[in-house]
């Protein structure tokens, strides 16, 4: 069941998520709940569906147990705010962030993990 | 790179106050764009319940931006979000407002509702331990602190009550306010003072985040003495206000002491056909409904300023 009322694509469970970075070199995932934090996220993710077509974005409820693949990356350790936002390359975690960002945070590590240079030094 | 459209009215912010203006702009067929630094609703999407908008028995904040942001598109209204405005040039009778990746748009008029945003204490460490141990959302983040101890920080309405909630969590939560007595309401400062679980230390201020990967310690100043004390710690929840978001603003608009834009009953600012609506205003009461109301003014007289 779909937890989040956004407009990027919603994955619920781990094996979507799985299937999604498998399928996809560059994949940005929002973790998080329909908070103050989170959500100005959600909105410049959607933002920049528009502008990153080499990126696929999509959003996870925090809450659903499906979620824990995310909520136990070892990259997520010592976060402790959400959303818990997860970038990946080739289907593995190239960064990791916790809490709230802006755009600026988030399309330079979308120009820095998934840059043309990037991939070509991959 | 300059818009070849000049729009009847640019309004900068996408709160509660600048989609009514958005709605009433461009339902009176105005050409209307709104430039939105941040994600739209504004402090509204903050809001987990609405229970007093008229007209809508509940509901959230999210749901209410979102309702209010399509009915201004169905207007034709242009919404641009999540973008960085550079500079502002409204003496002049074409207004022009400048981004930071150098696209540029012209207006007639411009209303300004960039609304607010939570002041943060700008210490050192405080972006470095943001998700980090520091939060500014008790709701959000609450639980990451279950059984730990934390430090609110803050002694209004916010801080008193979201003090009280967070005991839910954490096994001790020590209120840090810079001054002697509380701005709260009076009951939700017996609420906290009746909770076991709170302790309070006032007239003092946080001077810095320490830590590794994550926040260990805070160091803290006791106002009247100077003196500078350390405090073990496994959060922090700053809720020190909000503050207006007319810095950029400053060089170019009136503003009071407090960096509020002053406006007459009509949002007219002191430069002809620049408005303002909104959080950002120097007023007392800040609502939903207030906020609705100014960007309703202030779109009347944009228009009335344009047909004159």
């Amino acid at each position: 069941m779909k937890m989040l009322h956004t407009n990027v694509q919603e994955i619920e469970t781990a094996a979507e998520l799985e299937k999604l970075i498998t399928e996809n070199d560059n994949v940005m995932v929002c973790c998080g709940r329909m908070g103050p934090m989170c959500i100005p996220v959600y909105d410049l993710m959607e933002e920049l569906e528009e502008e990153r077509e080499d990126v696929k974005f999509a959003v996870m409820s925090f809450d659903t147990p499906e979620a824990g693949i995310i909520r136990n990356d070892e990259a997520c350790r010592g976060f402790m705010g959400l959303p818990f936002t997860m970038y990946y390359k080739k289907g593995k975690v190239a960064h990791a962030t916790s809490s709230i960002q802006n755009m600026q945070q988030v399309a330079s590590i979308l120009d820095a993990q998934f840059s043309v240079s990037n991939v070509e030094n991959a | 790179m300059i818009s070849e459209e000049i729009f009847d009215v640019i309004i900068v912010g996408g709160g509660a106050a600048g989609l009514t203006a958005g709605i009433y702009s461009s339902r009176a067929h105005l050409s209307t764009l709104i430039l939105n630094e941040g994600a739209i609703g504004g402090q509204m999407v903050l809001t987990d319940e609405i229970a007093n908008y008229p007209g809508v028995e509940k509901t959230n904040g999210y749901l209410l931006a979102s309702i209010m942001k399509n009915q201004a598109k169905q207007f034709g209204c242009k919404i641009k979000s999540n973008l960085k405005i550079q500079a502002y040039y409204l003496e002049e009778k074409i207004k022009r407002v400048v981004l930071e990746d150098g696209r540029e748009f012209q207006s007639r008029s411009v209303i300004l509702s960039p609304g607010g945003k939570p002041r943060p204490l700008q210490i050192p460490g405080e972006e470095q331990y943001k998700g980090g141990g520091i939060s500014y959302c008790a709701t959000c983040d609450g639980e990451f602190f279950t059984g730990k101890e934390i430090i609110v920080v803050g002694g209004g309405n916010s801080a008193l009550e979201e003090a009280v909630a967070l005991t839910t969590y954490a096994k001790k939560v020590t209120i840090v306010h810079q001054f002697d007595n509380f701005q709260a309401f009076q009951l939700a400062v017996d609420q906290a003072k009746l909770n076991p679980k709170i302790e309070f230390i006032m007239e003092t201020e946080l001077r810095s985040f320490n830590g590794n990967s994550v926040l260990k310690e805070v160091s803290m100043e006791h106002l009247p003495s100077g003196l500078i004390t350390t405090k073990n710690i496994d959060g922090v929840f700053i809720f020190a206000g909000y503050m207006p978001n007319t810095a950029d603003l400053e060089e170019t608009i009136a503003l009071n002491q407090r960096k509020e834009i002053i406006v007459d009953s009509d949002m007219k600012t002191n430069i002809p056909g620049v408005f303002a609506a909104g959080d950002c205003i120097a007023k007392k009461y800040r609502q939903v409904t207030t906020a609705v109301a100014d960007g309703t003014i202030a779109s009347l007289s944009a228009a009335e300023y344009i047909r004159s």
